[in-house]
Order: structure tokens, then C-alpha cells, then sequence
């Protein structure tokens, strides 16, 4: 009877797992099925064409969604990061409390909700939409991401490794980021990755902040075009070529952020000093 | 500030009592001065006058909860960093007190290392990192004086020979015993003066603590160790003196072989032949 249902937790557990993955392999399908047969040099590296006229690529959105993830890993990485340390190595206190609580909230609003405030706050009071506005809007949605599993790696760092650290003279400052941040360092690397992918796949917020557009990215405070706008522009035209381009430009969507995740892993595996000189 | 939790008790003894026989010899390397430590409002060290003299083994034994553990967190200024831990009275280091105003802890950790009773290796840390992390992390950023200073310390530890070839492995694939060899070489690398430890076998085989105990007895003539034990026959092996405490006090301070054949104090005398504790 004991081993019936260690078997029966085994199989529900595996059930679980491979029902999770459905939805996974199903939209891959789809998008490899609809969109493989878009995919070509042109089409990655063009400019959208005349509308209602086959042919026309992506290029412009595929390179606005790099400008676009970079610019808020540029300001969400670091703030995010900073806050998940201050929260979890001083932040036990009331201001932490209120922090982490702030956090929590933020990480809950509607994206769209986002897009609105900065399109209030930055689009109409630099009266016009711009790539810098796409990049705060979507560093808000990054930031509470990074901050909670930054402060969560950190807390599963045993205090014993603190205590070995403090010991030896070590500096409070320099404790916390050579050897717990360095001890955690997966653990954070996992966090930025996801709200990478997070954020590289919004499009709400996008519509009030960079808006769109069909040229490639000219500067900082103009429109400019991104994936998920591309993806959604493209599905809403009632042209059987857009729609298959439209699955095209998801595919890319999905392969890049699994490149940007199979590269960061790469680069971040090592560790964080080069051992020795080896003689 | 002092809770008087002791009316009932037996008075502890006074510095003088404690200090007067070794007063002649003058090489006391760390001593403490009417010591009292809180957790909270939780008193748990009381008027404690111990010390420590230079080139010498000091064991600390008594029963689970006596405090030994931080007694020796309050020799590197360790104990401080628990939230609402508190402290008063002197904890003198070659003649200056550690907790005077503007002594930096930091400093004070440098001279006084620590190994701690479970092994604690930096897990994402090769071995060579684990044992240069102190210096490193201090600003030493020469090579050949890293390279030599890790060799010297494993060689210290006793753990050179069986590391030699695998400096670059990760410090947790060591066996427990290594482990703890791995975090003295690392506490011995910053060259400390005094090393304190946590009953540093208490999570090791026999084999592994007749190791640590040969390494202690190797060392002693250059370092200044403290060290805290649940076990007496470890206590009698390896210390030249030995403080027992008791419920926070200091009940008996001595030579360690006149302690453990001729205690003075029947308190004593009834926890070394395991009548309590």
C-alpha cells in the first residue's frame, strides 16, 4: 500500500510536469508551423512594406526590442539588484518592511497601468513619445522582479557564510558582494533572465510610450518599433502573408530570449575572479 | 545595566583570585575584564575574568548553554553583529581594550581569527579562493604573495599535500574534516595573533579530531588559541589552560592539568567526572 502511493505521487507529479509543458510545445509548434516559412535574411533585416503587399521584414522591430531590453537592463539591473540587498542584508527594519511591501505592490500592476503613468508623466511632458519612455515604463515592470528574487537568493545564503566572511576582517560592503552576491549569483542571474523575458515581451505599455514605427531606431526620444508591436500590428491585418509574418516575427521573439537566457548562463558560469596566474 | 540575576548563586571569582598566580608571568595575550554579554534582555555571560596567554592553548568547557560559544564571539567582537546582542565590561588585546571608542571591529578580526563549529567554506569558492579570500577581499591583489601565502596556510593546516593538485576544485567537494582544515588555512592566511575556535570537531570523525587537535598543538607556538570544546578528553588533550563556566560564570580557571586532576571547586569536580552537564 506504501509503495502504491509513493508510485501514485511519483506519476502525478510527472503528470503534472508534462501537462505544465502543453501549453510550452504547443505554442513552439504553432509559431515554428505559421512562421518558419517567413524566416530570411530579407525579412529579418527589412523595413516593413506597403501594407497589404507581401513582402517587408522585421528589422526594425527586432532591433528596437534589443535597444529596448538594453536600455532597461541598463537602468532596471542595477536599481533592482541594489534594492534586493539593501532588503534582504539591512532591510530587516520598518523602512525595509514598507519597501518590501512597495515592491509587492508594484510587481502586481497591470502593465498597461504603467504605460499610462509614464505616458502622463514623461510622453506628454516631453510632448512626444520616445525610446526613453519605453525604457522607464518597462524598467518599473523589471525592477520589483529583480528586487524580489535578488532578496530572496540572498536570504538562502546560510548566516554561517556571513560569519566566515566577518571574521576574517572582511568589510561589511564587501562581504555582502564578494561573498554573499557571489554565493547567490545564480540565483540573481535567474531573476534578471526572467524579467528579461518579462519585459522583452510586453506591448501594452509600448502603445503609449514608443508607439511604433516602420523605421529602423534613429534617437532616443522618438518612436521607434518593437516585436511584440510588430506582432500585434501584423496579427490585426486581415492579409494571409502579415498574419504568417506576424507568427514569423513571434518565433524570433521566442529565439531571442532564449539566446539572450543560453548567453547570459554562459558568460555568468565562471566565476567571479579568474582563480590565479598559473605559472 | 547589570540584571541581577545571581543573588541565588554562588559569587563568581573576583580578577584578582583569577589573575593572581599567573600575574608573575606577564604574557597574557587577551584578557577579559568583569565581561557581561546580553542576547536581548537575556544575560548570559556574568562578570567573566578570563584569560588567554600568548603561545598557549586556553580550552573553555561546560555544559551546552554556558556561554563558552559567546564568550569567544566576544574576543573577536563578533558577538555584536547578532541583532540586540549586547556587551559591557573590557576585553583587553595586548594591553588595549577592543571595545574602547573608535577601535575599528574590523581590525580587531584581522588579529583575532575565528573557525567555526561546523565547516563553512565559501561554497562558490575554489580552494585556493577559500583560502585567499581574506587577503584578497582586503585589497591583496600581488600573485606570488597570494600563491604564498595559501601554500604557507594549507601547509599550516596540514592539508597542502592532500590539496596540492586540486587548488582549483570547489572548497565544499573536501571531506568534512578537510573542510574544517580548509577554514583554519583560510583564518591562519590574514596571519592572525589570536585564533579562537568553536568546537571546531564537533561535526568531525575521531580520525578528522586527532588531526585538528596535532594541528592546534603545531601551531600554538606562534598563535595564541582559544579554544571552546564539549569534550573534556579534547580539552585535556590539547590545552595548557582550561576556564570551566557554568550558567555564565566563571566557576574554575587553571592550569589544565591541575584543573582536571585536582579541581577545586566541587562544581567542577562533579561536571569532569559526569555527575551533570
Amino acid at each position: 500500500m506504501r509503495r502504491f502511493k509513493d508510485r501514485l505521487a511519483l506519476w502525478l507529479g510527472a503528470l503534472s510536469a508534462m501537462l505544465a509543458m502543453i501549453p510550452l510545445i504547443s505554442i513552439l509548434y504553432e509559431a515554428v508551423k505559421n512562421g518558419a516559412s517567413t524566416l530570411n535574411v530579407d525579412f529579418l533585416t527589412a523595413s516593413p512594406g506597403v501594407i497589404g503587399q507581401p513582402g517587408g521584414g522585421i528589422g526594425p522591430a527586432i532591433q528596437g526590442t534589443l535597444v529596448l531590453v538594453g536600455l532597461t537592463v541598463i537602468i532596471g539591473v542595477p536599481l533592482g539588484v541594489l534594492s534586493g540587498i539593501y532588503l534582504s542584508e539591512f532591510g530587516d527594519n520598518p523602512i525595509g518592511r514598507v519597501i518590501r511591501f512597495l515592491n509587492d505592490v508594484l510587481a502586481e500592476f497591470p502593465s498597461v497601468v504603467i504605460g499610462v503613468v509614464i505616458f502622463t508623466l514623461v510622453v506628454l511632458t516631453l510632448r512626444s513619445f520616445s525610446v526613453i519612455a519605453g525604457a522607464f515604463a518597462l524598467s518599473i515592470i523589471m525592477l520589483p522582479i529583480v528586487t524580489r528574487s535578488t532578496e530572496e537568493s540572498l536570504k538562502l545564503v546560510p548566516n554561517s557564510i556571513r560569519d566566515a566572511s566577518m571574521a576574517l576582517g572582511i568589510r561589511k560592503w564587501r562581504t555582502t558582494l564578494s561573498v554573499v552576491l557571489a554565493t547567490a549569483k545564480s540565483g540573481v542571474v535567474t531573476g534578471i533572465l526572467l524579467a528579461i523575458a518579462r519585459v522583452a515581451g510586453e506591448t501594452a505599455p509600448l502603445v503609449f510610450t514608443i508607439l511604433g514605427s516602420q523605421y529602423f531606431f534613429s534617437s532616443l526620444n522618438t518612436t521607434m518599433d518593437a516585436l511584440p508591436l510588430r506582432i500585434y500590428r501584423l496579427a490585426l491585418l486581415p492579409y494571409p502573408y502579415a498574419q504568417a509574418q506576424g507568427w514569423g516575427a513571434a518565433l524570433v521573439l521566442i529565439l531571442m530570449v532564449l539566446v539572450i537566457n543560453i548567453g547570459v548562463r554562459l558568460a555568468t558560469r565562471g566565476r567571479l575572479y579568474s582563480t590565479r596566474s598559473r605559472a | 545595566m547589570t540584571l541581577d540575576l545571581q543573588t541565588e548563586e554562588k559569587q563568581p571569582l573576583s580578577r584578582d583570585e583569577v589573575l593572581q598566580p599567573l600575574r608573575t608571568l606577564e604574557n597574557s595575550k587577551v584578557r577579559t575584564e568583569d565581561l557581561d554579554a546580553w542576547y536581548g534582555n537575556n544575560q548570559v555571560l556574568k562578570k567573566l575574568n578570563i584569560e588567554a596567554r600568548e603561545h598557549s592553548v586556553t580550552a573553555i568547557i561546560g555544559p551546552s548553554g554556558c556561554g563558552k560559544s559567546t564568550f569567544i564571539r566576544c574576543l573577536n567582537r563578533m558577538h555584536e553583529l547578532v541583532p540586540r546582542a549586547k556587551i559591557s565590561g573590557r576585553v583587553i588585546l595586548d594591553g588595549s581594550d577592543i571595545y574602547a571608542k573608535g577601535v575599528d571591529p574590523v581590525t580587531i578580526r584581522r588579529r583575532v581569527g575565528m573557525v567555526f563549529q561546523k565547516p563553512n567554506p565559501f561554497p562558490t569558492m575554489s580552494v585556493y579562493d577559500n583560502v585567499a579570500a581574506g587577503l584578497r577581499l582586503n585589497g591583496e591583489r600581488n600573485h606570488s604573495v597570494l600563491d604564498r601565502a595559501v601554500q604557507q596556510s594549507l601547509e599550516l593546516a596540514f592539508l597542502w599535500d592532500e590539496v596540492k593538485g586540486d587548488l582549483d576544485k570547489s572548497g565544499a567537494s573536501l571531506s568534512g574534516g578537510q573542510q574544517q582544515r580548509l577554514c583554519i588555512a583560510r583564518a591562519l592566511a590574514v596571519e592572525p595573533e589570536v585564533i579562537l575556535m568553536d568546537e571546531p570537531c564537533s561535526a568531525l570523525d575521531p580520525t578528522a579530531t586527532a588531526k585538528i587537535e596535532e594541528l592546534i598543538a603545531s601551531i600554538k607556538g606562534n598563535y595564541t588559541v582559544v579554544i571552546v570544546t564539549h569534550n573534556m578528553q579534547q580539552a585535556a588533550r590539547v590545552s595548557d589552560f582550561t576556564a570551566f563556566l557554568y550558567l555564565g560564570q566563571l566557576i574554575e580557571y587553571g592550569e589544565t592539568t591541575s584543573l582536571f586532576e585536582n579541581p577545586v571547586e566541587e562544581l567542577t569536580e562533579r561536571y569532569l567526572t559526569g555527575k551533570f552537564g
